[in-house]
């Protein structure tokens, strides 16, 4: 029953909104600033190396009381390209 | 003796600070100790209701301050307990009547001469925040494992980290051991890992606390009250004992059973 499974992850929920509001409240940066570091962090990298855009993952993630930002950048495979 | 000065604040309002500081001073007082209470939010008095010592009140918090009485002639002593004391907040005033020296000179007064010092601190992170924090040997952050709550907790304890006050206790108040059995209210790890501070106490849910603010006896003299009992708990690792957290999974399965009994499921 619908009712039943919406009641059930009611928690679940309440700690994934939290989770991402906290990671902003405390480094205070809204997700459109953080959008924009994305941009410009792979606009530098991607003067020296070919990275894949589409598989990019960064975010801010939490660590006891401190935050990191983690990226992912998956490198295009360069011999394959001059290759083709 | 030197007394620890004990700051219970919270960000958001009505989470239970009050409660908080009024039981604890009564478990305190009742386990011999000697303590005193400041009520920190100028304006909005309310720890005299809850501790049932409204009528006694001559001077209050600002008149220390402005020198217009002695510390001593402010305190207003318990109507049980000998050795606990109530120092009011001004209700006429406002925050700016108090600075947070003038609130260090007043518990500089008193280290000498009590075990423990706690300050109601008043909702917000504004000037009366600042002020209950600025004595402060440690700080309890209170939240109920609500959204808005534990968001403004998470505010309160990044500010104390910034100001150099250390990491704050947490204590979980108004927790449903039923809504959390069903997973539809953040249980004490969830908070706990959101917040990222320890834990220094979790108070069920318990009509008690209301019937004990109605009559102005605080609920930790209720013996069979849940809430009161973990207040107690509380009181017992201020004073530097390990008390073990109460199982309060057996309470949600009892009352389940008993839901279930009444036809309600």
């Amino acid at each position: 029953m619908n009712w039943f499974t919406t009641r059930k992850r009611s928690a679940e929920s309440a700690k994934e909104r939290l989770q991402l509001v906290l990671v902003h409240d405390r480094t205070d940066l809204t997700p459109a600033e953080l959008e924009s570091l994305k941009d410009d962090l792979l606009k530098a990298i991607s003067r020296y190396i070919e990275i894949d855009r589409d598989a990019v993952q960064i975010g801010l993630e939490r660590d006891g009381r401190s935050q990191r930002l983690v990226a992912d950048i998956p490198l295009r495979n360069v011999t394959r390209r001059h290759a083709g | 003796m030197a007394a620890q000065v004990i700051t219970i604040s919270s960000g958001k309002g009505g989470v239970g600070k009050t409660t908080a500081v009024a039981n604890l001073a009564v478990a305190l007082a009742s386990d011999g100790r000697k303590v005193v209470c400041i009520d920190g939010d100028i304006g909005l008095r309310n720890l005299d209701v809850v501790m049932g010592l409204e009528n006694r009140i001559v001077y209050d918090i600002v008149d220390i301050i402005e020198g217009r009485c002695k510390l001593r002639q402010a305190m207003i002593r318990d109507k049980h307990y000998p050795d606990l004391y109530l120092i009011p907040a001004a209700q006429t005033r406002d925050k700016s009547a108090v600075s947070p020296s003038d609130m260090t000179r007043v518990c500089n007064d008193l280290r000498p001469d009590y075990d423990f010092i706690l300050i109601d601190s008043p909702a917000g992170i504004e000037r009366g925040f600042r002020n209950a924090i600025a004595a402060a040997d440690r700080v309890l952050v209170v939240t109920n494992p609500e959204v808005s709550a534990v968001r403004d907790a998470d505010r309160v304890v990044g500010i104390l980290e910034a100001e150099e006050k250390g990491t704050p206790s947490l204590i979980l108040n108004r927790l449903n051991p039923a809504l959390v059995k069903h997973n539809d209210m953040l249980s004490a790890e969830d908070v706990l890992d959101l917040l990222g501070i320890q834990l220094i106490g979790i108070v069920p849910e318990d009509e008690a606390v209301i019937i004990g603010s109605n009559r102005g006896t605080p609920v930790v003299t209720e013996v069979k009250s849940r809430a009161g009992q973990a207040f107690r708990n509380i009181a017992k690792r201020l004073q530097g004992q390990a008390v073990p957290f109460m199982e309060l999974e057996q309470q949600g399965g009892l009352w389940q059973s008993i839901q279930r009994l009444a036809g309600r499921k």
